[in-house]
Parts: structure tokens; sequence; C-alpha cells
């Protein structure tokens, strides 16, 4: 499996560097993710943090607007 | 394309720059030249030819050789035309009875005291000597045999003022016998190369061209090889050991250098298919005649017999490579690629594009993934260097490209320079501002190391901000926070080029006390005081340029770096005008053209995004397939899924991702978990230890294509000889990609470029023929900008308004700790190249035989290690061991080293931290420990043995 700890951990990094910016934060990292991410690894983000992985709450609040391939791909 | 031999035109004294034009009589011929050219430059302008033997245009004039004199109304005596500027309604005769018998004396005395041995001189045929004596018509010397330079010995004995040559360097020779002591050498060690290392010895008849000390041979000296002196001397006396060898060349191929991002142009002096050797171009864009060691030497690595020639395959990895035919292996690559597709879905496979490589190979491998392959899983080592420089001036500026020109740096009056060694990783540059730096401009270098810019000679005196890795961030936003408070900043252009409220935010942002210098002091150990220095001289500086490197974007806050990077241009207007600009400094030659070439896995060629449908409509009709809008995988993601099963099948051409990607355990478990790997290379480099395919590469001596340099100057590389392993590598690539059905069918690499253009508006007029014409053109080439754009954000920033962004310092996961105390951060060598796979196979072997960890004294002291000793170097990842050098260059805390050498593998030490927004890896800091040791670590042992099993071959079909 990818390993899901490296996906949070990704994550949470975007999330230090947005939360700093003016704007939603939790939007923007899922907005970034959407943008660099296979669906793949967006799916198993969004598995992983309902399965309760620990995480920053900008991080958990982004799993929200990843954009899942079920999803129709305009973007965000 | 090739010309036939025609010595390049010297004219003698560099061009003047003026906006005043003079005219004047040459022979009875007007010609008109700017203010401040030369006599001898204006008579060359008007085609005529004055003698001379100390002037050429690469230095200024110098005067001494006295050929040159000329006769000029009204004016008395025979000036020399090289130091006699030109003045309105001058009219100079440049032969007389007086002039011709001036230059007779002159010529015989040269010859009295220089050997006759023409015939069998390797200069025989190139030497301006030689065709001095023939134009002056010197038919004899009158001079008994005397005191000479030339004779090993007389009747009496050994002559005293012989001297051997010194044969110390590898790549020329220096013969004191046939020197004339015009000193072009020694000019242009100073004027272009700017290294100081040559100098006259001396005086009369006991001058000397000397390297160093009178003890020091060429190899001892300060001299690093660039070979400037060699290309400039007029006789046999410092000439390259190729030609002395082959002989001189009869057709010229002008190309482009393939190493680093400066993107050198150089004329192959050739003959029949050999290189004799390779020339700098004058006119070539960039570089403006000057190259470096790698560049005009290091080009054996073409011909060495490392070279694999043949396909290979094999079932297993731990099986020894067959040698087969190019059917056997491409049927065998493609039906594994298929197989594994089939198996684990579409998006199972993906491929790896180079910077080594050219635009249109490039474009192919990424087309391969997208259009043949199906699947957005492309991705390029760029991703490993300069992928924040792309994130990051695209946020802030709205293009994923450096700013301006090289020959910008003529213009500016202070350079800052971060996380970049110039002098070793892109010579040339370092060269060409180094110049700049003795006329005057400031110099700011940010970097952990005290770089050797630092120390260029004859400049005034440089601000060195020694900050721990690691704290980019936190220093440029600090020098950004002294900016506003002092308002030094230029308010027209935020409030016309920017968006004033947005800087209000951004002002805010900063002015909290946590950014102060003197907090940032306590994380970067800069003094504060230094830093609010460096703020003010920016600021003040009327060009301020910034020129950056990968000390800046490999780091887990790279992109943040290139953005604070972009907000300092911003906030002093340093954007827009000669002078100034944010300069990226690309690793390898095509960097900037690989990721222009959509090699990224979220983009198509022109940095347009694979979600975009217009965009995906332009491609989905160019080559009749439907196209995936979701993103790929970038390298460490590939290696990621590969070690979770999903990711079995990757196409890797020219690049050796075990060597020069980071956690090198983590990379080569990855591969080896794939069922097929397929590398596409020069060498049976690291990565194919597990590869299952090799398909034998071309080097950039036997294609045609084009680079694109840092300046986003799209350059022609052009065939000068036959392929060795039979194709071209854009051929091997279309030979693969049909295997799997793609029905391609270009016949000239023009055809791939006339695709690109057709498809990617800031490439719509590129086309060879323009490039043949025109040499060169920098992006974005259209309609609106015919032949190319020197300068980007002129009138206004391509995104629109500049953008601001809050750059917050986040401190590295990769601390130091008690386990790991010291930080590792990595860097490059003048003399090697990259992961070395070019340069080890070269002499260059001379200089950097093996990589070194630089410690500082104190560091060392404690660990009991001495100068010379093994040391251990160990990280969470892994360890490595290699010699200790120690020197104060790198602070206390910090160690230094190289990634040239595969017996070192610096990278078994580096971790997969990232950059946040690309995962570009965070080479430049890494927590460890040093420890004294005996030898190879147990890894290295393991490594070289796996190695050597690895590579063994097979004879040919044993049937």
């Amino acid at each position: 499996m990818h390993s899901d700890d490296k996906l949070i951990r990704m994550a949470g990094q975007m999330a230090d560097f947005f939360r700093s910016q003016p704007g939603a934060p939790a939007e923007a990292v899922a907005g970034h993710i959407n943008s660099f991410w296979t669906p793949r690894m967006r799916q198993d983000f969004v598995r992983h943090l309902a399965e309760g992985a620990e995480a920053d709450p900008i991080v958990r609040d982004a799993a929200r607007f990843v954009r899942l391939p079920e999803q129709t791909p305009a973007r965000a | 394309m090739k010309d036939f031999i025609i010595p390049d035109r010297d004219f003698g004294t560099p061009a003047a720059k003026s906006a005043v034009t003079i005219s004047l009589l040459v022979d009875g011929i007007a010609v008109s030249v700017p203010a401040g050219t030369s006599v001898m430059r204006a008579a060359a302008v008007a085609g005529i030819s004055v003698p001379k033997l100390c002037a050429t245009d690469h230095v200024s004039a110098f005067g001494s050789c006295r050929l040159c004199v000329v006769q000029i109304d009204g004016m008395r005596g025979t000036p020399a035309s090289c130091t006699t500027p030109v003045a309105e309604g001058m009219v100079v005769h440049t032969q007389t009875d007086d002039i011709a018998r001036i230059r007779k004396g002159v010529m015989e005395l040269y010859i009295s005291d220089h050997p006759l041995d023409c015939l069998t001189c390797a200069a025989n045929g190139d030497c301006e000597l030689q065709d001095m004596a023939g134009a002056v018509g010197l038919r004899e010397v009158r001079y008994e045999a005397g005191a000479n330079h030339f004779a090993r010995r007389d009747a009496e004995g050994p002559n005293p003022e012989y001297r051997p040559k010194d044969q110390s360097n590898p790549y020329f020779t220096f013969d004191p016998a046939k020197c004339i002591v015009c000193s072009r050498c020694v000019r242009a060690c100073e004027e272009v190369q700017g290294t100081f290392a040559l100098t006259i010895e001396g005086r009369g008849f006991d001058s000397r061209v000397s390297a160093g000390m009178m003890s020091d041979s060429f190899l001892s000296s300060d001299c690093v090889s660039c070979g400037a002196c060699v290309q400039v001397c007029p006789t046999a006396t410092l000439i390259e050991n190729k030609v002395i060898e082959i002989g001189t060349p009869e057709h010229i191929v002008k190309t482009t250098c393939a190493y680093c991002g400066v993107g050198c142009s150089f004329d192959a002096h050739m003959r029949g298919e050999e290189v004799v050797r390779m020339v700098p171009s004058k006119d070539g864009k960039a570089n403006r005649g000057h190259s470096c060691v790698k560049g005009r030497f290091a080009w054996g690595y073409a011909t060495h017999l490392d070279r694999k020639l043949e396909p290979m395959i094999r079932e297993k990895i731990t099986d020894p490579w067959q040698v087969v035919t190019w059917d056997q292996a491409l049927d065998f690559a493609a039906s594994r690629m298929r197989q594994t597709q089939a198996a684990h879905g579409v998006d199972s496979v993906g491929v790896i594009t180079s910077s080594r490589c050219t635009n249109e190979e490039t474009y192919l491998v990424q087309k391969l993934a997208r259009a043949v392959l199906g699947t957005n899983n492309t991705d390029t080592c760029a991703r490993v260097c300069h992928s924040p420089t792309g994130y990051g001036l695209r946020t802030t500026f709205g293009t994923s490209a450096g700013t301006h020109d090289f020959d910008s740096v003529e213009d500016t009056d202070l350079a800052l320079v971060i996380g970049a060694n110039p002098t070793d990783g892109h010579p040339v540059f370092a060269s060409r501002l180094r110049k700049r730096l003795r006329q005057g401009a400031g110099l700011i270098v940010i970097d952990p190391r005290e770089i050797d810019l630092l120390k260029t000679p004859h400049m005034g005196q440089g601000l060195h901000l020694p900050l721990r890795p690691g704290t980019n961030v936190a220093v440029l936003t600090s020098i950004a926070q002294v900016i506003v408070a002092e308002k030094l900043y230029d308010e027209e252009f935020i409030r016309t080029r920017c968006d004033w409220d947005e800087f209000l935010g951004y002002a805010e942002f900063l002015m909290d006390p946590r950014h102060s210098p003197e907090e940032v002091e306590k994380l970067s150990k800069v003094p504060a005081d230094l830093i609010r220095q460096a703020a003010r001289a920016y600021a003040a500086a009327p060009r301020g340029s910034i020129y950056y490197g990968l000390g800046v974007t490999e780091h887990s806050q790279g992109s943040t770096t290139v953005m604070s990077i972009a907000n300092l241009a911003m906030l002093t207007g340093n954007i827009g005008v000669p002078g100034t600009g944010v300069n990226p400094l690309r690793g390898q030659n095509n960097v900037q053209g690989s990721c222009d070439m959509g090699s990224f896995p979220h983009e198509y060629p022109g940095y347009r995004h694979v979600s975009d449908k217009a965009t995906r409509e332009i491609y989905e009709k160019a080559w009749g397939v439907p196209l995936s809008p979701e993103p790929g995988l970038r390298i460490p993601n590939m290696f990621d899924e590969a070690l979770a099963g999903r990711f079995r099948g990757l196409y890797c051409q020219g690049e050796d991702i075990v060597q020069s990607d980071p956690d090198t355990r983590h990379v080569t478990s990855a591969l080896s978990a794939m069922d097929i790997v397929i590398v596409h290379d020069l060498f049976l480099n690291e990565t194919s230890n597990y590869a299952h395919v090799f398909l034998p590469g071309s080097s950039f001596l036997e294609k045609d294509g084009t680079f694109t340099n840092a300046e986003r100057r799209i350059n022609m590389v052009r065939r000068a000889m036959t392929p060795k392993n039979g194709y071209e590598d854009w051929q091997i690539t279309q030979m693969l990609a049909n295997r799997m059905g793609a029905n391609w069918g270009y016949t000239h690499p023009s055809e791939i470029m006339d695709e690109i253009a057709m498809t990617t508006p800031s490439f719509a007029g590129v086309s060879y023929d323009l490039l043949d014409r025109e040499g060169s053109v920098q992006w974005p080439c259209n309609e609106k900008a015919p032949l190319g754009t020197p300068l980007m954000h002129v009138d206004g920033f391509v995104r629109g308004k500049g953008h601001f962004i809050h750059t917050e310092y986040v401190a590295t996961e990769e601390r130091s700790g008690p386990r790991f105390p010291l930080l590792l951060t990595t860097g490059r060598i003048l003399s090697q190249y990259n992961v070395g796979a070019q340069t080890r196979r070269t002499d260059n072997l001379v200089w950097h035989p093996e990589d070194i960890l630089e410690i500082h004294p104190s560091d060392a002291e404690n660990r009991g290690v001495r100068d010379g000793d093994w040391v251990r170097v160990a990280s969470r990842s892994g360890e490595t061991t290699l010699r200790a050098v120690l020197t104060e260059r790198v602070a206390p805390g910090v160690v230094y080293t190289t990634f040239h050498h595969p017996t070192t593998q610096a990278n078994v030490v580096t971790t997969d931290n990232s950059d946040w927004a690309t995962n570009c890896p965070e080479f430049k800091v890494t927590a460890v420990q040093v420890s004294p040791s005996n030898g190879p670590s147990e890894w290295q042992e393991e490594y070289g043995s796996h190695s050597e099993r690895s590579r063994r071959i097979l004879p040919a079909a044993a049937e």
C-alpha cells in the first residue's frame, strides 16, 4: 500500500503553507491536492482520514473538498 | 549544419558600446563604427585585416607587439591601431613603406627567438605567427644565433633559458619554447575567465608566461582549465592535446553543450567524424565565446569504452544481461509493458524523461506516456531540482521560468546569489558575473558555505550571510521586513505592477516581530546586522538581480523560498529592465526544456494543466486518442506506489535515478519490486542494475535536436557524427512506441518541433528554419514576439498583477538532534557533473577522483577526525563512508559533500523529505552524525558486489 502516513504528512506540509495565506486554507490544500495528486492518492488520503488518522485540523477539513474519481472532473 | 573551416573572424579588439557613431576612412574605404572602437576594429569592419599578434577581440587591447602600427593623417608617428580609438573624419593608412619596414623589423625580432620547426609543429596551418610572417613579407632573419628560449642546448651545453613542456594538464600542453609573450593567455585568464592564474614573470628577455608561482605547474596552479588561454594563443605554445594527436580540423558543426543550464554554444571542430576540439562560439548568446573545462574538454565519454552499443535484455534482474537485436529488445520491452498494464491497469506504468535529453526526445517520451500508454504518469528529473522554480514563479509572476537573459548581468549593479555556487556549477555565468563584479557591482551571497565567488579577485567587499541549512525562508522574509520597515520599497512599481491592497496585507504579515532580524538570527545564525545590510544594499541598488540555484529549491520549503525571492524583486521593482530579475540557474542543460515539453504529470507542453479541457482537446485532436484529465504520478510517488505493488513498469530515458534521487535504499527497493524497468542510456548506469531492458542511447554529438537553457533560450544541437549505437534517441523512442501501436512516422526532429509549435502557444513561432537563421531564440516566440523574448514581464506580469505571497518560515522536520547533531548539505564541483556518468569517464578525474566530506575543524576535533581520514556519515536513512577535509568554508554544525561518485552514494544518507508543493526532495538538509571509520560501510560493500553481479553480460546468441 501507498504509505498513507506520508500522504497525511505531505498534506500537513501544505497546511503549514496555506494557513498563513489569506483565504480558506482547507480549500487551498484540497485545491493543491486536486491539481497534483493522482485519483488513487486522493482516494487513499480521504479514506485514511475517514479511518481516523491523526492530522492537522486544516488537513482534516480539506478532505471534504478533495475531488474523488466518481465525481465530475470540473475543477473547484 | 556543416561549415567549411574558415577561421573565426577576429576583429582585433572587442566591440564598443555607444550610441554615437564615428565615420572615418581606412585605406580610402568609408566606414562608420560606434565611438570608442579601435582603429584596428574599424579597419576589420571595412574588410581590412591589419597585421597583429597581441590583439584579439576576446580581450581588451594591450599594444605590446607593435605589429599593428598604422599611419593616420595629421597624427605624428605610427600609432598602434589596437589602442588608438577612432575619431570623426580620421584618415587611416594601413600599408605604407614606413609601416612595412617597421613590421618586417618586428617580425624579424620575433622569429629570431622562435623555433623554425613549422612542418612538424602542432599549430601548422593554424598559427598566427606563421600567418603574420607571410603577411609582412618576411624573407630573412639577419640576427646571428644567440641567446634564445627555444633551443634545448647549444654548442656549449644545455640552454639555461630553455624550459621543457608542461604537460600536467590532461587536455592541453604548454610549450614555453614556442611562446612569443604576447600576454593573450594572461589577459584571457583575467578578463574572460576571471581566475588570474597566469602571469608574466620577469622583465625584458626574461619575461615568461607562468601558471602561479615558479614551482607550480598548470595543474597545481589556480588554473581551472577553462581553456580560454588555449583558445587565444596565436602559436603552438598553448594547444589542445587532441590537435597535437590528430592535426587540424577541416569542418565545423555548430552545436550546444550538453552539460549545465548555461547552455553554451560550441563549434565542434571536426576531422571526418572525429572531434578535434570544441571551441565556444563567439556568437553564442549565452556564453559569448567562453566555456568551462567540462564543455570544452570533457566530451571523451562519448567514445568511452564503457559505452554500451547493443541492446540487452534479461528475464529477472538477478540474471546476467543478454545481448540481443533491436527487434528482440523492443518487442520484449513493449510486450512486458502491455502485459503489465493488462494485469495491473493502465496506470501501473510510467516514464521518466531527462533534462540531459533534447526537447524533441522529451516531448516524445511524455507523448508516449499520455497518448500510447494512456497515462499521465510522466515525470522528469527536474522534479528533483527545479520543480519549485516552476511552481513559485508561476504563482507570483505567471511564468514557470527565469525572467532575464545572461547578457543582462552586464547591466547589474548588485547580484544577490542565493543557494548557488556558480564558479563550480555554472562556470561561464560565474565568469560573466565576475567581470561585472570587477567593474564595481556589489555582491551578496546567502549560502551555508563561503563560496568561491566571494573570493573574486579585484572585486569590492562581498557580503556573506552564512545561514544554517533550511532557514532560507526565514532570512529572506526578514530581509523583506527590513525593506518594508525602513520604507526602502519601490512604491510606484508596487502600485502600478502589483495589487496595492495585497501589498498592504503582505506588509502587515511581514511586520510581525517574529520576522525581525534579531528573531531570525536565533534560527539562522546569521547576525541581524548582516540581514539589515543585505536588505539595504539590495534595495539601494539601482539595478539589483537575483541568481539562485538548488540551494533554494531542494528544501521542504523550496517553493516558498522561490516565492520569497519573487517578493523581494517585486518590493524593490527589480523586474522588467536589464540588470535586474529573478534568474534560476538550472542544473542540467535542458531542465527548462524538459519542463516546457510537458514532462510533468499534471501538465501538457507549455505548462497547461491536464484538466484544462481546451488544451486536452488540442492534443486529443493532434494525437488522435482520448486523454486522461487526471494528474499522474511524480517520481517520488512512483516509488511509493511501486512499493505498494501498484506501479510496476517504467521507461527511464537518460536518467540515473538510483544515484541522483534521495534515499537510495527506498529507490532500489521500489525498482526491485517492478515487473519491467527499461533503461535507455549511454552506459550501464546504477539504475540499470535494476533494469530488465537496456536500450543504448546516443550522445549529444550524434543527434539533432534542441536544448533550452536557463534563460529560455532554444539552442540547436546538431549531429556531428553517426550514432555509434545505430540510432538517435528520438528514433529509439519512436520504435518502442510503434511496437505498442503508436504508428508514428517522424523522419526528422524538426517535424517533432513543428508539432510542438503547432500545439503550444509559447512555441508557436519556433522552427528549425528560424533557429538556423537566428542561431537561437528565447520563448515565448510567437506572433507577438517573432524573434523571441529576452526579457519577460517588461510592461506587466504575465499573470497580470504581481502576486505577493506570505512566506511563513516552517522548520524542516529534518532537524539535528542528539543522535544526528550535524546538518549535511550537498553540492557540486567544477570538474564533475551531476551523477558523474559523463565526467567520470573523462580525464576530469584528475581534479576530483572521489567525493569528500567538508567538515569544520572544531567539529572534526570533537570527533577525533583528522584531515584526510575516512569517516562514516550516518543519517536516519542510511550510512556511507568517505574521506574528510577540514575547512572553515562550512560553519560549525554543517558538513558538505558532492554526489558525483557511485561508490560514495551520498544519497544513501539523504531522506525522503520533500518540498510541500512539488515533492522536490530536500537534498540540502539531512541530519547526520560523523565518526571515524576504517573503510567502506556494509552497504557500500554489498552495493559494490551487487553492482558487479548486475552488470554481467552473456556473449550474444551462443547458439
